[in-house]
């Protein structure tokens, strides 16, 4: 079956193409793509001009809490929730419930992803058994059973013995180590980010020290192994300057921004709701010159990746005490609307290099298919309607927790449609039904 | 002014704010307001039959969720002198983390329809969450590390008492900064009146940018103490020195206690303020705490006057969104 994607700007930066250009997908396959092609045979979906193809967005920094925490998300709702916010593939985490350190869950991870047949799944494996820093996971095991890259996330690796060998033995089947980096003695029972909102509202801090000493130890230790290191969830200002630095000195080093750190700093912790739990993540919401230089390091070039540390918690945890409440929240569903109208429209990046840092860089790093629509590549594509007024709406995610801080909020620019293997998945209500994908969607 | 007379004023209502949460909250006029309120209420401690009708009919839950013994007793005490029905709840700390949620607590003293709240809780910022679900005034007795709203005051009661002003004066507030919830609530306070505040103790214990809430800082107690109207002494707690805080409690003493000797630095009328309880030998030595500058019991005495004049503002404030 073929369809052709007609008109509308391709910008598909792996491939230097950045104008107006047709689609055409044989059956989950790119085909091709040029100027005014005709196809005998192809269902033709003429597409508005203002809206943009990509290669299919990629989230590489995804929880989605199977198995073992299904109250707050499920491969399936997660998997929902990420073609509804416009990404093809997501890599998930591995702490769950058990943590994903063996083939079993692995196996598992995949098979729900298969029967949910919504957005690609790339599961990533423990670095250690049990994310407890003691043993290496069997790592060999995890790649076979198709884990993409190896993390202890939700905690830094326990030290920097168990990292370099962890950096050594993965290097060996070329998958990167993802570290989240975190002095676990600096940070101690700290809620929030260490600064004025904290020092007045009483909580206790986490200064950006905490995180940049974890930088700079997986920096010092890639150099060592010469293997891949990949910074999750980047929120300090210290660890832009180390990352940087790193790079200069041609370390394999590569990193990634969450949408609500170059988006929203430590005053969401004090208004418009005091105390609000979805103000509360780990790293922390930090103040404004961190915010500055995570949107600094993105317009330069340091930054790799935006991915959205998609974080599902249950109404009835957040529904407490802000020092009780878990670390983190969704980001799916609102992370291409804040990318479009944070960086695209604030004139911070042009629209190729949003592509590349939300989908060449992470099919890159991960060394998964996509990225591309090149001929043969996965007919993966993200459609873009950047001009879209946006109003975040909470209740209406797929996903299935709530926990946002951008409830409420109007952004302009979002999701027209998500096509992944050939398939349209999603397609936002002005371009669904009676619109430009309207009878094409699931198709 | 008393208590009688007062009722038939409006500026009685004058509260802008359902709740007590942080002095951040509080104008000029509204803490001049609770103060003159608490005038009138001393008074009414002052007889030999200490009680008034005000709030006849209205009932108070005093929610505790940690130890106290004089926030609690000071709070009950105001609540009975003012005629409200008190109902006292303490909740182990370990029996919420086995059971109900703060919300479902909440929520289940919110059918019962209380008129207000007091909490003291150990998690910064739990009166607010309260505050969301209820319909209830709340008052914050204490909340964490965050705030302890009237405990600021009563202490800027009794400053006022004894120097008629709050402006300009120059107020030291020693000692672990940063784990007070009495400072918090102190600086904005006293900022917010126009007084000078100095804030000092080891960089280990001040917060982060604390500078920005309008204090000077410095680690001299010296320099801190020099020529200053009030000098009020934070509790230091014992187990910040496996925080390794500071090394030695004698250390702390040694730099930070506050002395007869750096006493003389102070202006001749200073007063000498503490919170309570007091480590003795540690922040304050006995002879400053039982010396004639200290007012640490008129402080506790006034605590009921201060809770009798926030309690009776905040019912009124009630009423009126009632009849509206």
């Amino acid at each position: 079956m073929k369809t052709l994607l007609k008109g509308g700007r391709v910008v598909d930066p792996a491939n230097r193409i950045d104008g107006v250009c047709d689609v055409l997908i044989d059956g989950d396959r790119i085909a091709r793509v040029g100027r005014d092609l005709s196809v005998d045979g192809a269902t033709v979906i003429e597409i508005p001009q203002d809206l943009v193809v990509c290669p299919g967005f990629i989230d590489m920094h995804v929880h989605l809490r199977e198995p073992g925490q299904e109250h707050k998300e499920t491969v399936a709702t997660g998997t929902a929730a990420a073609v509804a916010g416009g990404f093809t593939a997501v890599a998930c985490m591995p702490n769950t419930t058990p943590v994903n350190d063996s083939a079993n869950v692995t196996s598992l991870i995949l098979s729900k992803a298969a029967a949910a047949n919504l957005a690609r799944v790339y599961p990533i494996g423990a670095v250690s058994k049990g994310s407890k820093g003691e043993l290496l996971a069997d790592i060999a095991e995890l790649k076979s059973a198709g884990c993409v890259a190896i993390t202890d996330d939700g905690h830094p690796v326990a030290t920097a013995m168990l990292l370099r060998r962890a950096m050594e033995y993965a290097g060996m089947f070329d998958m990167p180590v993802i570290e989240h980096c975190e002095d676990p003695s600096l940070k101690a029972d700290g809620v929030a980010h260490e600064g004025y909102q904290a020092s007045t509202l009483g909580l206790r801090g986490i200064p950006g020290a905490a995180e940049a000493l974890g930088v700079e130890r997986g920096i010092l230790l890639s150099e060592l192994t010469g293997s891949g290191f990949h910074v999750a969830h980047m929120s300090a200002r210290q660890s832009i300057r180390a990352v940087r630095k790193g790079k200069e000195a041609g370390v394999k080093v590569t990193c990634e921004v969450a949408p609500h750190h170059f988006t929203l700093t430590d005053d969401l912790l004090a208004a418009p709701i005091p105390y609000d739990t979805n103000a509360k993540m780990n790293p922390p919401l930090r103040e404004a010159a961190d915010r500055d230089a995570m949107l600094a390091g993105i317009a330069d070039g340091t930054v790799d990746v935006i991915a959205t540390d998609h974080a599902p918690h249950h109404y009835d945890e957040k529904k407490v005490e802000f020092d009780r409440a878990p670390f983190g929240i969704i980001g799916l569903e609102t992370a291409i609307p804040l990318a479009l109208d944070r960086l695209v429209h604030a004139g911070l990046i042009r629209l190729p290099r949003l592509v590349e840092l939300m989908s060449v860089n992470p099919a890159h790093i991960l060394r998964v298919p996509g990225g591309s629509l090149a001929v043969g590549s996965p007919a993966d594509v993200t459609i873009l309607a950047p001009d879209l007024k946006v109003r975040i709406d909470a209740q209406k995610m797929r996903s299935r927790s709530k926990n946002t801080p951008f409830d409420g909020w109007e952004l302009r620019g979002g999701v027209a449609a998500t096509i992944v293997g050939g398939r349209i998945l999603y397609a936002e209500e002005s371009f669904g039904s009676f619109g430009t994908f309207g009878s094409f969607v699931g198709s | 002014m008393s208590v009688e007379q007062m009722e038939s004023t409006t500026a009685l209502t004058a509260l802008r704010h359902k709740h007590l949460l942080s002095t951040a909250d509080l104008s000029p006029e509204e803490i001049t307001l609770v103060l003159d309120t608490a005038e009138a209420m001393k008074e009414v401690g002052a007889r030999s039959i200490k009680k008034v009708p005000a709030l006849r009919g209205k009932t108070v839950v005093n929610l505790f969720f940690e130890p106290s013994t004089r926030t609690r007793t000071s709070f009950e005490i105001a609540e009975k002198r003012l005629s409200a029905d008190t109902l006292n709840i303490a909740i182990a700390t370990s029996s919420v983390v086995k059971g109900e949620t703060l919300a479902d607590t909440a929520l289940t003293l919110e059918a019962m329809a209380p008129d207000m709240i007091v909490i003291r809780h150990s998690s910064s910022g739990a009166p607010y969450l309260l505050s969301r679900i209820c319909r209830s005034a709340i008052i914050n007795a204490g909340d964490g590390t965050h705030e302890h709203p009237t405990q600021a005051l009563l202490d800027a009661f009794t400053i006022r008492e004894r120097k008629k002003r709050l402006s300009g004066l120059k107020v030291a507030i020693i000692g672990d900064l940063l784990h007070s919830r009495v400072l918090r609530s102190n600086v904005h306070l006293l900022t917010t009146m126009g007084a000078e505040v100095w804030v000092c103790g080891p960089p280990t214990l001040v917060p982060t940018d604390v500078q920005r809430l309008g204090v000077r800082v410095t680690h001299s107690i010296e320099e801190a103490v020099r020529d200053a109207d009030v000098v009020m002494l934070l509790r230091i707690q014992l187990e910040r020195m496996e925080g390794a805080f500071f090394p030695s409690l004698r250390e702390y003493f040694a730099v930070f206690g506050m002395t007869e000797a750096r006493l003389h630095l102070a202006k001749p009328d200073v007063m000498i303020m503490h919170p309570g309880p007091m480590n003795r030998g540690v922040e304050i030595a006995s002879e400053v705490a039982d010396g004639p500058y200290s007012v640490i019991l008129d402080q506790v005495a006034n605590g009921v006057a201060v809770r009798m004049a926030v309690l009776y503002l905040l019912a009124g404030g009630a009423a009126d969104e009632d009849a509206a």
